[in-house]
């Protein structure tokens, strides 16, 4: 009995290990997602559209065409966006957000809520993540709401 | 530090092979130039519409004169029309024996400046410099890229393939990902290039004038959000020799033209 229940409890551990980098918030990951918002609360669809588009914020247009009709130049480096709120759940996209590494360690997607293993930062964007909590949560709002890969997927 | 300790180099290496589609073998190999939509590549093209032309001017005009009273010009020791030097800018980076190092073209008329002309060196990305080094690479237009067999170049070479391959800057990418990878692809706007380096100095219609390979490079570290190596350092000479092997046997078109 005793050696199994202490073997639940590391796995249990395990699964939901709380990571935590200088001056980010911890956050848990559990199997292929991280279910808690980062700052407890629900981010803003509108804001988060306003980051996904802007190509010096989100940059996510440069990689991911998505159901933007109003943005010329979308790039092919990456799965459509279109549907995805569909295809995974908030904390799905938001591990992806913040770290797909954890995913697949050879993704070229950037790891925007995370300072680890980075090198050579230029001096303006050393010593903090490409987006804040905040941001990150805008974004998860508005990857909710492409439920339909057809019709979003359409300009 | 121009040489990284052994282990982080070796350390390096590995993660690079890890990685990766791997490198665009000889045969499959295509400059920029035809990406290109095709009123750029006429612009190119043609000698009169290219405004790259008016540098290679402005570098004859400097290679017949002494840069001051009493020192030689650059005719002077290399020939008046500059047909000497061609092929020179194909091989290039080469050894320099002088300062026991590999060195890129404008470095070498740099040294030339210094050392033999008396003169300042020209500033990095100064109209002079760009000039200078625009009429020389012109002479080898049409010859193909030919890095030296010299096993001294190896290391430099070695290391520009570790910085190519190497992920940096807040977005973590690397140039591989990129010119490797994911050439032919859209990166929002732009299309991506292999990422050779036959055009320089060359003409870009977002900077509005000419400038060197290492300002090309720049952009490209400013945009994968990483701390630019200075111009001239010796990180920038192993890439550019790591990038002439890679593009071999391309052909110099100096001074090209891109977007
Ligand atoms: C440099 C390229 C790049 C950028 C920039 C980028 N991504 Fe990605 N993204 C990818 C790639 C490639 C994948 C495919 C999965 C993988 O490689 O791990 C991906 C996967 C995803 C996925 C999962 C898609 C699915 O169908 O499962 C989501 C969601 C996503 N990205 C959203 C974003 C958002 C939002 C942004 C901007 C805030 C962004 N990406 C920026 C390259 C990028
Ligand atoms: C995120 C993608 C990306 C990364 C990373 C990247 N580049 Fe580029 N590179 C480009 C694009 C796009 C262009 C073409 C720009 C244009 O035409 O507007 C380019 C252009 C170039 C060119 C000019 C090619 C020509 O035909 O004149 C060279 C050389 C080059 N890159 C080398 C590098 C090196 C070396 C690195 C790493 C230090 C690097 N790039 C990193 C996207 C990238």
């Amino acid at each position: 009995m005793r050696p199994r229940l202490a073997a639940g409890l590391a796995l249990s551990l395990m699964a939901a290990t709380a990571r935590a980098e200088g001056g980010l918030r911890p956050y848990a990951v559990v199997g292929d997602a991280i279910p808690a918002s980062l700052t407890g609360a629900p981010g803003d669809p509108a804001r988060g559209r306003a980051i996904v588009a802007d190509r010096t914020r989100g940059l996510c247009l440069l990689c991911h065409a998505g159901p933007f009709p109003e943005e010329r130049f979308q790039g092919d480096l990456a799965p459509n966006l279109a549907g995805v709120g569909a295809r995974r759940s908030p904390g799905a996209l938001r591990l992806r957000l913040v770290d797909g590494r954890v995913l697949n360690p050879d993704t070229i997607m950037p790891s925007y809520y995370s300072l680890e293993g980075l090198a050579r930062v230029g001096r303006a964007w050393r010593d903090r993540p490409i987006l804040d909590a905040a941001e990150i949560e805008d974004v998860v709002a508005f990857l909710g709401t492409l439920r339909d890969a057809g019709t979003d997927a359409k300009p | 530090m121009p040489h990284p300790a052994p282990a982080v180099f070796a350390a390096l290496l590995l993660a690079a092979s890890a990685a990766g589609a791997g490198e665009i073998a000889p045969a499959d190999r295509r400059s920029g130039f035809d990406q290109m939509g095709a009123e750029t590549r006429a612009i190119q093209r043609d000698d009169t519409a290219n405004p790259g032309m008016l540098a290679v001017a402005d570098g004859a005009e400097l290679w017949a004169r002494p840069p001051a009273a009493g020192a030689p010009a650059c005719a002077d020791c290399h020939g008046a029309d500059g047909t000497g030097l061609r092929g020179v800018a194909a091989r290039y980076p080469a050894w320099d024996a002088r300062s026991d190092r590999p060195i890129d073209l404008q470095d070498r008329i740099r040294q030339c400046r210094r050392d033999r002309q008396g003169a300042v060196p020209p500033a990095y990305e100064s109209p002079d410099l760009l000039a200078l080094t625009a009429f020389v690479a012109l002479q080898s237009r049409g010859e193909p890229i030919r890095p030296p067999a010299d096993p001294r170049l190896d290391r430099g070479r070695a290391e520009g393939r570790a910085l190519f391959a190497g992920r940096m800057g807040q977005l973590g990418l690397s140039c591989a990902i990129c010119h490797d990878d994911n050439w032919g692809r859209r990166l929002g706007a732009a299309a991506i290039p292999q990422g050779h380096p036959t055009g320089y100095p060359l003409y870009r219609l977002e900077w509005q004038g000419l400038g060197s390979l290492q300002r090309r490079l720049r952009n490209c570290m400013t945009g994968m959000r990483a701390e630019p190596f200075a111009y001239g350092s010796p990180e920038f000479v192993a890439l550019e020799l790591y990038l002439a092997a890679r593009a071999a046997p391309l052909p110099v078109e100096t001074p090209a033209v891109r977007p």
